[in-house]
């Protein structure tokens, strides 16, 4: 399959060749709407081909070690606590307490404001600390509110920011708005990792997707997110695979490796192997790795457990059997 | 049900039926189906011929029902056996069809078949509301405590239904296990399916909630040792085991610590009245000390 755009002339500084295209809202609208189309029936048609792909035996077990390794331990709910928190974040750096080897998990994903007891629960071990940020879920703020919340989530020791961009904006053409917030969030992030929702349940099909998904990348998204988690339908296997392709020719035109993260409705180990189906054919072997690859999840977990002991026990084994935060 | 022979020059509608899992009719996961022969050796229609992993849906879909059933009111669990009861009176006929075409009895034998397992549904359906005062007790003990002991359901039974008695049989073991409030996984009789999965369609169309009963066909030897070793799986009939399984079965079964109701020497005599062993089997009963006093 070829690229969506033009071959790199240069390449070295961050997103180089496309530099240009961030320059004002009429060249980031013209590079946008020259994206060329996305051919849904084929696209689709991929997606359930993948999903066939039969995984065994060994190869099932390195997978879901993989699934565990990427997993953004989620809880995004009112109702969170510090306590809350705090068994998250036991069950994410020993996820299966009678199976030490079972890695542990990517990061932990709270609401800013308990960040900082995450980050304290954490310090030490390999598990990061995502925080929400920018008025999330619906992202409807003032610029200012959202770079303070970033600011909390930042200070408060968080080392990924999960930010949402402006649907409104978006789906007015309003691109040049939803740019300069990405870029003025990624400052606010310093060192931090900056992950951007797109919230693909909001947006207007799979044209919607390949344009939000450049425009992140444009404006600096690390990390590419597919939804909030509180919209249906969240993580949709072609979905994912379009932002794969996006941040494959990412690389291709730039040479910088981006990543994707899948963010709600993938609840079974079997969905989470065939987004690994997906990761592994559609953007290659190297975005197979946490640093690239995430899945924002809070029941996969239990259910990649469970699978994992039904490998090693040789008989189903109970949800009750495995414990949660 | 059985295959309608060509009548006015009509073709006959070949049957495939499929499995009964949390209150859909998937096919089985295989893909696989089976040639079901009524007692003189004719094909009757295919079923479809389960797989380990239609077990672990079926568990998983009990399992996820138990909540709800468990926590219905004794009396709406009464209401609802009683609504299944009130199906296959109205379907008694095909039932009855069933059952001469699966076990080769007469007409007549038949009937009395169906209507014995209306009768068992009605049965249980009048227990869902008096168990817990007949498992029940306030218990005397030497201390300042109030000490009661009351029956929970066990929760997701396994059913590997009778071989023989297609219908009654499957009614006989089954109906007690929802009385209780516990969910079921059945495996159909290998040989004779087809009762079984009229009764499905009948669940279906009653009141039962998806999931609280599973149906499976296929072969029992191939299905039975998921069903014991998996541990969501709480209680296990083995009443229509084989009998060359049953030992290693109930050995199985130990691993996750199940009840198991063992296998019987010969297939019990479904047509008598049974007693409260089988509600006794698949409830837990749960003691309370509660101090008294200020």
């Amino acid at each position: 399959m070829t690229t969506t755009v033009p071959a790199p002339r240069t390449t070295g500084e961050r997103g180089a060749p496309l530099a240009d295209v961030g320059r004002d809202e009429a060249s980031l609208r013209r590079f946008l709407h020259g994206l060329p189309g996305v051919d849904q029936v084929g696209l689709e048609r991929r997606s359930a081909t993948l999903a066939t792909r039969s995984i065994k035996a060994d190869s099932k077990m390195r997978a879901i070690d993989m699934a565990v390794s990427m997993i953004d331990l989620t809880t995004l709910e009112g109702a969170d606590t510090p306590g809350k928190v705090r068994s998250l974040c036991a069950q994410a750096m020993r996820p299966d307490p009678e199976y030490p080897d079972v890695p542990a998990v990517a990061a932990v994903c709270v609401y800013p404001d308990l960040a900082g007891v995450a980050v304290e629960r954490l310090a030490g071990s390999s598990v990061g600390v995502a925080a929400v940020a920018t008025a999330f879920p619906s992202g409807r703020s003032s610029l200012a509110v959202k770079l303070a919340d970033t600011a909390l989530a930042v200070d408060a020791g968080a080392s990924e920011i999960d930010m949402v961009i402006d649907r409104g904006a978006f789906l007015t053409g309003n691109y040049g708005l939803v740019y300069d917030e990405i870029v003025a969030v990624k400052q606010a992030c310093g060192p931090a990792h900056l992950k951007v929702i797109l919230e693909t349940g909001e947006l207007a099909g799979y044209d919607d997707v390949r344009r939000a998904s450049w425009l992140a990348l444009l404006a600096g998204a690390d990390v590419i997110k597919t939804s909030t988690g509180k919209i249906s339908p969240a993580a949709t296997l072609p979905v994912v695979q379009l932002m794969l392709l996006a941040v494959r020719d990412w690389h291709r035109l730039t040479g910088e490796h981006r990543g994707v993260k899948a963010a709600g409705g993938i609840r079974s180990a079997k969905d989470a192997i065939k987004h690994l189906v997906a990761v592994n054919e559609v953007a290659g072997p190297d975005w197979l790795t946490p640093a690239l690859f995430r899945f924002g999840a809070s029941s996969l977990l239990n259910d990649l457990l469970r699978q994992r002991r039904t490998q090693l026990e040789g008989h189903y084994v109970g949800a009750s059997y495995i414990g949660s935060a | 049900m059985s295959l309608s022979p060509p009548v006015d020059g009509r073709l006959g509608v070949a049957k495939t039926f499929k499995l009964y899992v949390g209150g859909a009719f998937p096919r089985s996961e295989s893909g696989r189906s089976y040639p079901v022969s009524d007692a003189k050796g004719r094909l009757l229609a295919h079923a479809a011929l389960a797989s380990r992993k239609d077990v672990r849906d079926a568990v998983s879909a009990a399992a996820g029902a138990g909540k709800g059933w468990s926590g219905a009111t004794a009396y709406n669990k009464g209401q609802v056996l009683y609504r299944v009861a009130e199906m296959l009176q109205a379907r008694r006929e095909g039932l009855v069809d069933d059952v001469v075409a699966a076990e080769g009895l007469t007409r007549k034998r038949a009937s009395t078949q169906v209507d014995a397992a209306i009768d068992r549904w009605v049965w249980y359906a009048g227990w869902t509301d008096k168990i817990s005062s007949v498992l029940g007790s306030v218990n005397p003990v030497a201390g300042p405590f109030v000490n009661w002991s009351a029956p929970e359901p066990t929760g997701v039974v396994g059913v590997l239904a009778p071989q023989g008695s297609s219908l009654l049989g499957l009614v006989d073991v089954l109906a007690p296990v929802l009385a209780t409030g516990c969910t079921a996984v059945v495996v159909a009789s290998q040989e004779r399916p087809l009762p079984a999965v009229g009764l499905s369609e009948v669940l279906a169309t009653s009141d039962v909630p998806g999931g609280v009963v599973n149906i499976l066909t296929g072969a029992t030897a191939e299905l039975a040792p998921w069903l014991a070793a998996h541990a969501e799986v709480h209680g296990l009939d083995l009443a229509g085991a084989p009998a060359e399984l049953a030992v290693e079965l109930e050995r199985t079964a130990a691993d996750t610590v199940k009840r198991v109701l063992p296998r019987p020497a010969t297939e019990a005599d479904h047509t008598r009245v049974p007693g409260t062993a089988r509600l006794r089997a698949w409830s837990e009963i749960k003691t309370v000390w509660h101090p008294v006093g200020r």
